[in-house]
């Protein structure tokens, strides 16, 4: 079993007539995953590689029963693409557009608070349940089905774990990209919630970077309630502070969010915390 | 992207927000003819984008525009924490009874914006938060609602304002709000807001951060980056749509994601010690293009400072091998003889590493792990560290 993604999971595409959305789009049903349709406004009727394309994500869930979306629409139209999918019911939402404005995910999380959807992302790589389902832009090829839990705020550095794992033997059962923004939809305390929640996760793998506290969050929520080893890595030890680095979170501000305090808060809750990402998989034996 | 003080506090006046209305110089003599027009005494401020600047001799009062004029003379063209003064501001002088503090800021992990109150003002709110964290107001502001005047009111009796000055605090807060949310800023900050001799709220000194993501909408900030207070390759970086900060140490860094790099660079610092570390952060984001890879390539070898470069590319979706050739045209293009560790890992990573192998071109070297790209980097940079020392 993997977390957020499962058997009956029925994914659509919005956007998905353009270069990211339907270059991934093939990728995804090549991995397997349960792939039903998609949107794009204007362009309902098409079809892209075999699945239909609605005009709304209500039509699309009308006629395909789908419970699951991921965005691909460009960063000034992406608010409005998740606000759709929460008023169409959708459950799962899953936002891999980069550079959002930040007020406007704060509507965002605000609206998503008086519903039941869940936001992945935005600025994020998705899901990789290996197996089962690919809901993102993650290498399909890099995970391998197994019992290790993966949550991170990285991308291509989630991928070197990821494949580091893999080619260490470790399987994993769910690999979630929570995004490098701000504000985002989920955080990491409710991913290792859900993996200390599923039977079939085992270890857990946390990517942290420097910026904002979530990792330290984290810590004290794995001490409280893990009973599940888990390892870590947090990026960013030789930033200077008051200097963005890349994502728009990765930046420490009055001396608060370095890597420091963050490894210092999860050596406290007991992790394993790697100097180099290429130690995890020894951390985790 | 930061503001200047003077660029956020004229901000703050298309707002309705009170400042005392001063004017900027570049030169001696505008200095003095700003003090003349203004009246006398002045306050002479270095605009640079960093804090500090009293302590570093940066703000200075002048009782004549002569003395406006020589104080100018001195802080233009003085470096503050490496940065150079290029503007000051000639502000009339306040006759200062009290100091507060009003800002607003997002917080992550209420996902709302908060804004904050403190009747320690003219200090940095951090400190205030470390030491003396009850003297702090803060109410989060309902997007959808906005500032409530109840909020402002509680942040009033919150830092003991007296209630004389409640109904005008409450409009620069609303105030402030309102240009908080038009400039899409992540910080918005009067500190200090001064209570006057005569009984008048004055924002004094301004502060304000613009969400980069929303630069595309706001084109009239966006032209008042000041690109005089940043490296030159950072400004060039942006034009390529590359993601670059300098940094002091000696190995250029190439990498693609923003997680991955600040690993690179710390890998870097971890087995170069305290002598050696990154030159810089690059993400050279998805894909790895010939005409991207050079331009990134330009940009780390314009910096004098690099000894050793280190590319370390995850192909996820792009292939390695793609990578590869996209790497030997680029240098065609920017030619080098420093030595270059490449690292490429993930699809078709032996095919990659082969047609780096087989270009045989001396300087390049690659490497299977990150640990042995970072060693082979440092190493690199050692020597070359090493070999210039004894050249001297």
């Amino acid at each position: 079993m993997a977390i957020m993604v499962n058997q009956d999971t029925r994914l659509i595409v919005q956007g998905i007539t353009g270069r990211e959305g339907s270059f991934h789009t093939k990728q995804m049903i090549e991995y397997g995953t349960n792939l039903v349709g998609g949107v794009t406004p204007g362009k309902g009727g098409e079809w892209v590689h075999g699945k239909p394309v609605f005009d709304t994500v209500k039509k699309a869930v009308d006629a395909t029963g789908a419970n699951a979306s991921i965005i691909y629409v460009a960063a000034p139209y992406a608010p409005d693409a998740i606000y759709e999918a929460v008023d169409a019911g959708i459950q799962l939402i899953v936002c891999i557009t980069e550079g959002i404005p930040i007020i406007e995910m704060m509507k965002v999380y605000q609206y998503l608070s008086y519903h039941n959807s869940r936001l992945v992302g935005p600025n994020c790589p998705g899901l990789l349940a290996p197996g089962i389902a690919k809901i993102g832009i993650m290498p399909g090829y890099i995970g391998t089905p197994g019992n290790v839990g993966v949550v991170s705020k990285s991308g291509t550095l989630t991928y070197e774990v990821v494949y580091a794992l893999t080619q260490a033997g470790m399987g994993q059962t769910t690999c979630v990209g929570i995004g490098g923004d701000p504000i985002i939809g989920t955080n990491f305390v409710e991913a290792l919630q859900m993996f200390e929640e599923d039977p079939e996760t085992e270890k857990v793998v946390l990517i942290g970077e420097i910026g904002g506290r979530a990792e330290v969050d984290a810590a004290e929520f794995i001490k409280a309630n893990m009973t599940k080893p888990v390892a870590a890595f947090i990026a960013g030890k030789s930033a200077p502070p008051g200097t963005r680095m890349g994502h728009a979170g990765a930046i420490i501000e009055g001396g608060e969010g370095t890597a420091t305090e963050k490894i210092e808060a999860l050596l406290e809750a007991g992790v394993r915390v790697a100097d180099n990402p290429e130690q995890i998989p020894a951390l985790l034996k | 992207m930061n503001l200047h003080e003077y660029q956020s506090k004229f901000r703050f006046a298309e707002f309705g927000i009170p400042i005392l209305k001063g004017k900027t110089a570049s030169t001696p003599q505008e200095a003095y003819e700003a003090a003349r027009e203004l009246g006398c005494p002045v306050v002479v401020k270095a605009q640079v984008l960093v804090g500090g600047r009293g302590k570093a001799g940066g703000v200075k009062v002048a009782r004549t525009p002569e003395q406006a004029e020589d104080h100018a003379n001195a802080i233009l063209g003085m470096k503050i924490k490496g940065l150079t003064v290029r503007k000051v501001l000639i502000d009339p002088a306040a006759n200062i009874a009290q100091e507060i503090y009003l800002g607003i800021t997002n917080d992550r992990a209420a996902g709302r914006p908060v804004i904050m109150a403190s009747s320690e003002g003219g200090i940095e709110i951090e400190q205030v938060a470390r030491e003396n964290p009850d003297a702090i107001a803060r109410e989060h502001i309902d997007p959808f609602l906005g500032l409530l005047d109840y909020q402002a009111r509680n942040l009033a009796s919150g830092i003991n304002l007296p209630h004389e000055h409640w109904r005008v605090f409450s409009r620069i807060a609303a105030n402030l709000y309102r240009c908080y949310l038009a400039s899409d800023a992540v910080l918005a900050e009067i500190n200090p807001l001064v209570i006057t001799g005569e009984n008048q709220l004055i924002a004094l000194d301004g502060k304000m951060i613009i969400d980069d993501n929303a630069l595309f909408r706001q084109p009239q900030l966006a032209e008042m980056r000041d690109t005089d207070a940043e490296p030159k390759e950072e400004t060039l970086a942006r034009a390529a749509g590359i993601s670059y900060v300098k940094l002091n140490g000696q190995i250029g860094c190439m990498v693609n994601g923003a997680g991955l790099a600040m690993t690179t660079m710390d890998m870097t610092k971890l087995y170069g010690g305290d002598e050696i570390g990154p030159a810089n952060f690059l993400d050279i984001g998805g894909g790895a293009q010939a005409s991207k890879v050079a331009a990134a390539l330009r940009i780390i070898l314009d910096d004098a400072n690099v000894k050793s470069v280190l590319f370390n590319i995850f192909g996820g979706i792009t292939r390695c091998d793609e990578v590869a050739r996209g790497i030997l045209e680029a240098l065609n293009e920017v030619p080098s003889s420093l030595p270059m560790v490449i690292r490429l890992v993930g699809t078709n990573s032996e095919e990659g590493r082969a047609i780096i192998d087989n270009a045989n071109i001396p300087n390049l070297s690659s490497a299977a792990t990150l640990t042995e790209a970072a060693k082979k980097a440092v190493e690199a940079a050692r020597k070359a560290l090493a070999a210039d020392k004894g050249a001297q």
